[in-house]
């Protein structure tokens, strides 16, 4: 049993409390062992993310239980994956929070910010369905603390609609788990599988109502239209960094529905069949229509990137909706590509937050500090995030265009390009407001103060190095991604590893 | 009995609907905490509902199911927090804006609320 496996969820687990325990007073020290705790997470990710491409899914077993009667923690190509991401974002966003100082602003940033990191580690990893809801509210709790940070009417208000939103999500997830385990009997993930598969024919209505409502759990995590509600003003108000880190928590909506519906509901279960495609593909096209109209509808910055980032989703749903391995390569490509490219939006639009007093769209405001540079960062953010090349978000829509020939080809298609071009009409008006029109205003008084902030312009252009380290190194990492997505449809393999054999 | 419950159930979760689609934000909390003692006894009816039978396995005799107890066990602890979490949100809120609706102006464009710090380089 390898037992790094469950390190990415021990190691902040144990430094959160340390944080707010040992060192509450004093922020250098905080900084200084909450970063230090992100690099070996990012180490630690990286070792395992080699281990899981070179070895058949891992399971650990805590406690040494055996499944499906203990707890389970799957470590795959997929999680793998998902735990380096989220490690590599979390010690960029880190770092960014440092340098700009927003970690100074409200207390226990860094320990909130290590729970953040043990909630969704622990989802990745997790091979449980009640495992997941468990670790869904570490990872909630943990970001409303963050959403808040900093404090304001605004951003209290914008945070009470959140928590509620999520608590009513979290009630729902309740339901479906409960009414999942009154079928099947079990809640670990290779158990269902089995069960489900050989599932007397009348228990299949309440199967689906189950798997129906676990969906749409889903779908509010993830943001998919009509469930979207929640997050323009939660990723607007929260604070810069934080949105930033958010972005790969509407992706834990993503792979919880890569997760369950290929391994417990594949498609060619006989009680759901493609139920699951049939509901994920439209509301994936409208989320996608919904996000493009609210980056053209915007008025402020920090908004219209919120509903780029609705309207990545869309993408990557309707990707995901087709189920076959060719399908899932470009809905993780894509998944990889969206995460980046939303933070390095959100981190320039806090800058530029920050350096204007607001990001309102409504009228021109005389140049800011730095702002050929931020206006450079924000062009090449928004070409990632629009699509267009050479950035990887044209590979990414490519490959997703590219596996939805069918059937439906002509309505995913238009639906792609049309959106695509409303987003871009809607940056560059956007780019023309804040960075082309200030310099026609006349500076009556002197000018502000320039902010180095070294460290935080550091951080955004790593993330863009990853980005174009994304587009450049395109063929290796689709070839890593199709092994996974095979991986992904290859159940037995999970399910053997997950279960003694013979033992069912 | 199934009957019994079964309608509490619904009646709960009819009346925490009703509460959480309110206006303020007391009606919204108290809607989201019916609402969790509405999924906590589905929780426990799903482990099926018997009268008098042990929690322990005894050799020979039928038993409850253990699992949705601890399941029901772990949701109460999370609910209870949740709301507790969110009590002190609304009260901050409340504080802070002066008014205690959920509806939020949507197109109010960001404003700053603290000046950053000057060299807050770490």
């Amino acid at each position: 049993m390898n037992h790094w496996i469950i390190a990415p969820v021990i190691l902040p687990a144990l430094l959160a409390p340390f944080i707010v325990l040992v060192m509450r007073h004093d922020l250098s020290l905080q900084r200084i062992f909450s970063t230090f705790g992100t690099v070996v997470l990012v180490g630690i990710s990286l070792v395992l993310l080699y281990t899981a491409s070179t070895n058949p899914p891992e399971v650990y077993f805590l406690g040494n239980w055996d499944a499906p009667f203990g707890i389970v923690l799957v470590l795959d190509r997929l999680s793998a994956m998902m735990v380096a991401l989220t490690a590599i974002l979390a010690l960029t966003v880190q770092i960014y929070a440092i340098g700009t100082g927003w970690d100074a602003r409200g207390k226990h940033f860094h320990a909130l910010y290590q729970f953040q990191l043990m909630g969704i580690c622990g989802a990745f990893l997790t091979g449980d369905a009640f495992n997941l809801f468990v670790f869904f509210e570490v990872l909630l709790i943990a970001s409303y603390g963050l959403m808040i940070h900093g404090g304001g009417a605004n951003r209290l208000k914008a945070g009470v609609q959140y928590v509620a939103y999520n608590l009513l999500g979290s009630t729902l997830f309740l339901f479906a788990l409960a009414t999942l385990y009154g079928v099947t009997g079990t809640l670990n993930f290779a158990d269902m599988a089995v069960k489900v598969a050989d599932l007397p024919p009348g228990d299949a209505a309440l199967l689906r109502v189950g798997a129906v409502l676990m969906l749409l759990v889903f779908a509010v995590k993830g943001a998919l239209v009509p469930l979207q509600f929640w997050l323009p003003a939660t990723y607007s108000f929260a604070p810069g960094a934080v949105a930033a880190l958010f972005a790969v928590m509407t992706k834990v909506g993503a792979y919880a529905v890569i997760r369950v519906y290929t391994l417990v509901f594949p498609p060619g279960t006989p009680a759901t069949e493609l139920l699951f495609a049939d509901l994920l593909l439209p509301a994936a096209l409208v989320t996608l229509a919904v996000g493009a109209v609210g980056v053209l509808g915007a008025t402020g910055l920090a908004r219209m990137v919120a509903f780029a980032a609705i309207g990545s989703m869309g993408t990557l749903f309707i990707a995901v909706a087709q189920f076959t391995p060719e399908a899932m390569t470009a809905a993780l490509y894509y998944l990889v590509h969206s995460t980046l490219a939303t933070a390095v939006l959100f981190l320039v639009v806090d800058m530029v937050q920050d350096r204007r007093g607001n990001d309102s769209l409504r009228g021109a405001l005389p140049p800011m500090a730095q702002h050929g540079l931020l206006a450079a960062l924000f062009f090449a953010g928004t070409i990632a995030m629009a699509g267009m090349p050479p950035l990887s978000g044209f590979l990414g829509k490519l490959l997703v265009m590219d596996v939805t020939r069918g059937p439906d080809m002509a309505l995913i298609w238009t639906s792609i390009l049309l959106s695509s071009l409303v987003t871009i009409v809607g940056f560059a008006r956007a780019g023309s407001q804040v960075f082309w029109k200030a310099h026609a205003i006349t500076v009556t008084q002197e000018q502000p103060q320039p902010k180095p902030e070294g460290f935080a312009f550091a951080m955004i252009f790593a993330l863009l190095a990853a980005l174009v380290a994304l587009t450049v190194m395109a063929g290796p990492v689709t070839d890593w991604l199709a092994a996974t997505s095979a991986e992904i449809f290859d159940r037995t393999a999970y399910i053997n590893a997950v279960l003694p054999v013979g033992g069912r | 009995m199934e009957l019994l419950v079964a309608s509490a159930i619904g009646m709960m979760t009819a009346v925490g609907t009703y509460l959480v689609l309110r206006k303020r934000t007391f009606p919204v909390i108290v809607g989201l905490a019916v609402l969790s003692y509405a999924v906590n006894v589905f929780i426990f009816a799903s482990g099926r509902l018997a009268i008098g039978l042990p929690a322990i396995i005894t050799e020979g005799a039928s038993y409850g199911d253990p699992l949705t107890q601890a399941l029901v066990l772990t949701a109460i602890v999370i609910s209870f927090g949740m709301t507790a979490l969110i009590v002190m949100m609304a009260l901050g809120s409340f504080l802070e804006t002066g008014d205690d609706y959920i509806a939020m102006d949507d197109d109010a464009p960001k404003k700053l609320d603290l000046p950053r710090k000057p060299g807050g380089e770490a």
